[in-house]
């Protein structure tokens, strides 16, 4: 399978963000990607594409290091990756606005007036995270990204239950943050409206004989 | 890690299952005593520091199955795990979050419901330390089990099968400490060696937390 | 040829089926012996009467009940830090036998203390100490049961094996502490001045080989059935995802 680069390989000055070399991931023992390999530099965006249950969310998961690779590797920068799945881990209980404090806090940040600006939420500030709607929700924990200060943002159908405008102001942030120098992995569906590079799965998949290496030695 | 234990008070004050809930749940529990063992206050006076600890730990394992788990199904333990903060150091906090939400009110609470259950004057002060040095202990070890059955949909019945054993010693030596001081007798051996499982519990058993919360993760 | 070679399950399961024969046969002499010759070759107590013979049944299973323990430990550990597959399901096919030998301890303890101390059980240290382990076995078991992903249940069980052993221990000191108790001192001890009277020993020895020889083969013999499980599971596994192929292929 032949390897994928966001950028022109060649490039030795471009500073890469994020570089996989021929990785597999799998979910339960179960291979689901295999020979994945792609580089992702500064400034740049990759879209993964693929159908529902190909193991789009299994690789953001390796890539974010919450679990671990198969086989192949998986190099970014220590602490340099914002993850953002489908739950936002909001808490209804606290405030808009403590919830991203709460967020920045963590990862030793200060200062939630870009991210509150950034997705529209300044009207929403007081309110309690449990009495937005799931657009609003939606967006909140999409500002929590941006108060990571992180530079490689791993996101997971970030536009599910947004609005048309909601999508493209969180476009917007995208191209903040890459114009900022940070980058960006998306698994979506929908067209951003950025200048990305996009990556299908399909062809990834793992072979069907390829066994789980944990279920190997019982063959 | 300070404002994760912020955030874990504020919440547990705000959803107001925190403070009010294993308070009650330990006055009912004391308050059913009587009727379940009679009111002779002799009776009473003598069992007064076990039913104390037992009513302490069964509250305290009451709100354990929230710990990790609402974090857990929101999505915020996956975004913990991902920050820069150390997966053994968000147990610790949130052990002590809870700690701080429901073992130090049942330590402010036992002496008065001492009083209902007729306890001896001189028990008191032990009692009060006794449940001081073990709750953080109870708190710790129950973070370990809710980590343990936090990918477990109904884990809260197995988690208590769990917890409850590892419990044994720091009820044993609780509670013997409360009712020799009860008796008039020297609680000083009992006590240290409550202190010192606590002390091995907190410096122990975050690393095992954190372990397996990471294999739960996975 | 190394030791490890038998982490292989395919090895291993070459290796139980050539013991566990043996292991079998073995098992089944000694508990024939031992039990036959406890139970009618020895006199009575003369304080205990005929209820000493409960011994033989007994002793062994106390002592398996802790063995059985530590062996889960031992091979948890080695899962921990070799991730031999065998090994975390030796740990899990171990502690259903522990736990019956645990249940069969404190069965047999409570018949033997009733003429004994007029009581079926007391809050003695030693009974107290089993009562927790059967606890331990029962929440280690539960946690196998639960989980469904096979690596990750045997790894938080090992965790909690370890867990549980340090406050295993701890509980078996706190209880000591706690109460002074009724049970009589250690059956078998190296030092011989404590130990049962010699005409009762040796059965009492070949009853506790028959014990370990019992355990072994029944580990083998689950272990080998858990191996086979998670046989049949990788090769349904395969076999659909080979299905899958096809009709992408088609």
């Amino acid at each position: 399978m032949g390897g994928f680069c966001a950028l022109s390989c060649s490039g030795s000055d471009i500073v890469m963000e994020l570089s996989v070399t021929d990785l597999a991931v799998g979910r339960g023992g179960i291979p689901l990607l295999a020979g994945l390999s792609f580089g992702l530099a500064r400034g740049r965006a990759l879209v993964l594409r693929g159908p529902n249950g190909s193991g789009k969310t299994t690789l953001l998961r390796t890539v974010a290091g919450l679990q671990l690779p198969m086989a192949g590797r998986v190099e970014v920068g220590e602490d340099s990756v914002a993850y953002a799945a489908h739950a936002d881990g909001l808490k209804a209980a606290l405030s808009v606005a403590e919830n991203l404090r709460f967020w920045a806090a963590v990862f030793g940040q200060s200062g939630i007036d870009a991210a509150l600006r950034a997705f529209d939420l300044e009207p929403l500030a007081e309110r309690r995270a449990g009495q937005l709607s799931a657009g609003q929700k939606r967006r909140l924990g999409l500002a929590r990204l941006v108060v990571t200060g992180r530079p490689l943002w791993v996101l997971d159908e970030p536009t599910v239950s947004l609005d048309a405008a909601s999508v493209a102001q969180f476009g917007a942030a995208v191209r903040a943050h890459l114009g900022h120098g940070g980058a960006a992995l998306i698994a979506t569906h929908i067209d951003l409206g950025l200048e990305a590079d996009v990556l299908d799965v399909t062809p990834y998949r793992a072979a069907a004989d390829a066994m789980a290496a944990t279920d190997e030695a019982f063959l | 890690m300070r404002a994760l234990f912020l955030r874990d008070l504020v919440l547990a004050l705000r959803a107001g299952g925190g403070f009010g809930l294993g308070l009650a749940f330990f006055l009912i529990v004391v308050v059913l005593v009587p009727f379940s063992v009679g009111p002779s206050s002799e009776l009473l006076g003598r069992i007064a520091p076990g039913v104390l600890w037992l009513g302490a730990l069964l509250a305290c394992l009451l709100s354990l199955d929230r710990l990790l788990a609402v974090d857990w199904e929101d999505g915020a333990l996956d975004l913990l795990a991902t920050s820069p903060l150390p997966l053994e150091g968000v147990i610790a906090v949130k052990a002590a979050a809870h700690w701080v939400t429901t073992g130090l009110p049942l330590v402010l609470a036992a002496p008065v419901l001492g009083v209902l259950l007729n306890l001896a004057p001189q028990g008191y002060g032990v009692l009060v330390l006794s449940l001081a040095l073990g709750t953080p202990a109870l708190s710790m070890i129950g973070a370990f089990g809710a980590a343990l059955t936090v990918g477990i949909k109904r884990g809260g019945l197995l988690m208590s099968l769990l917890v409850l054993p590892l419990y044994v010693p720091t009820l044993i030596f609780g509670a013997e400490a409360a009712r020799r001081a009860a008796e008039g007798q020297d609680p000083a051996t009992p006590l240290l060696f409550l202190a010192g499982i606590t002390a091995g519990v907190l410096a122990c058993m975050p690393f095992a937390a954190g372990a397996v919360l990471r294999v739960n993760l996975r | 040829m190394s030791l490890w070679e038998y982490a292989n399950p395919v090895k291993f399961l070459g290796l139980s089926e050539r013991v566990m024969p043996w292991l079998w046969g073995f098992a089944a002499a000694c508990l024939g012996v031992g039990l036959i010759w406890g139970f009618f070759f020895t006199p009575d107590d003369f304080r205990q009467g005929s209820t000493v013979k409960i011994i033989y049944l007994h002793v062994p299973a106390a002592f398996m009940a802790i063995q059985a323990w530590f062996m889960m430990l031992v091979v948890s550990l080695i899962w921990i830090i070799r991730r031999h597959h065998v090994s975390a399901l030796a740990a899990k096919a171990a502690a259903p036998v522990g736990v019956v030998m645990t249940l069969i301890a404190l069965v047999t303890g409570a018949i033997w203390g009733q003429p004994m101390w007029g009581t079926w059980w007391a809050w003695d240290p030693r009974l107290t100490s089993f009562l927790i382990l059967f606890l331990f076995y029962l929440g280690y078991i539960a946690l196998w049961e639960a989980i469904e992903d096979p690596d990750t249940a045997a790894d938080l069980t090992s965790i909690l094996c370890l867990v549980g052993t340090v406050f295993a221990v701890l509980s078996r000191y706190a209880v000591n502490f706690w109460n002074q108790g009724l049970h009589q001192g250690a059956s078998l001890s190296l030092d011989k001045e404590e130990n049962v009277a010699d005409v009762f020993y040796i059965p009492l020895l070949v009853c506790m080989a028959g014990f370990v020889l019992l355990f072994l083969a029944l580990v083998f013999y689950r272990t080998g059935t858990e191996i086979r499980v998670r046989r049949t599971r990788a090769l349904i596994a395969r076999e659909g995802r080979g299905a899958a192929a096809q009709v992408e292929g088609a």
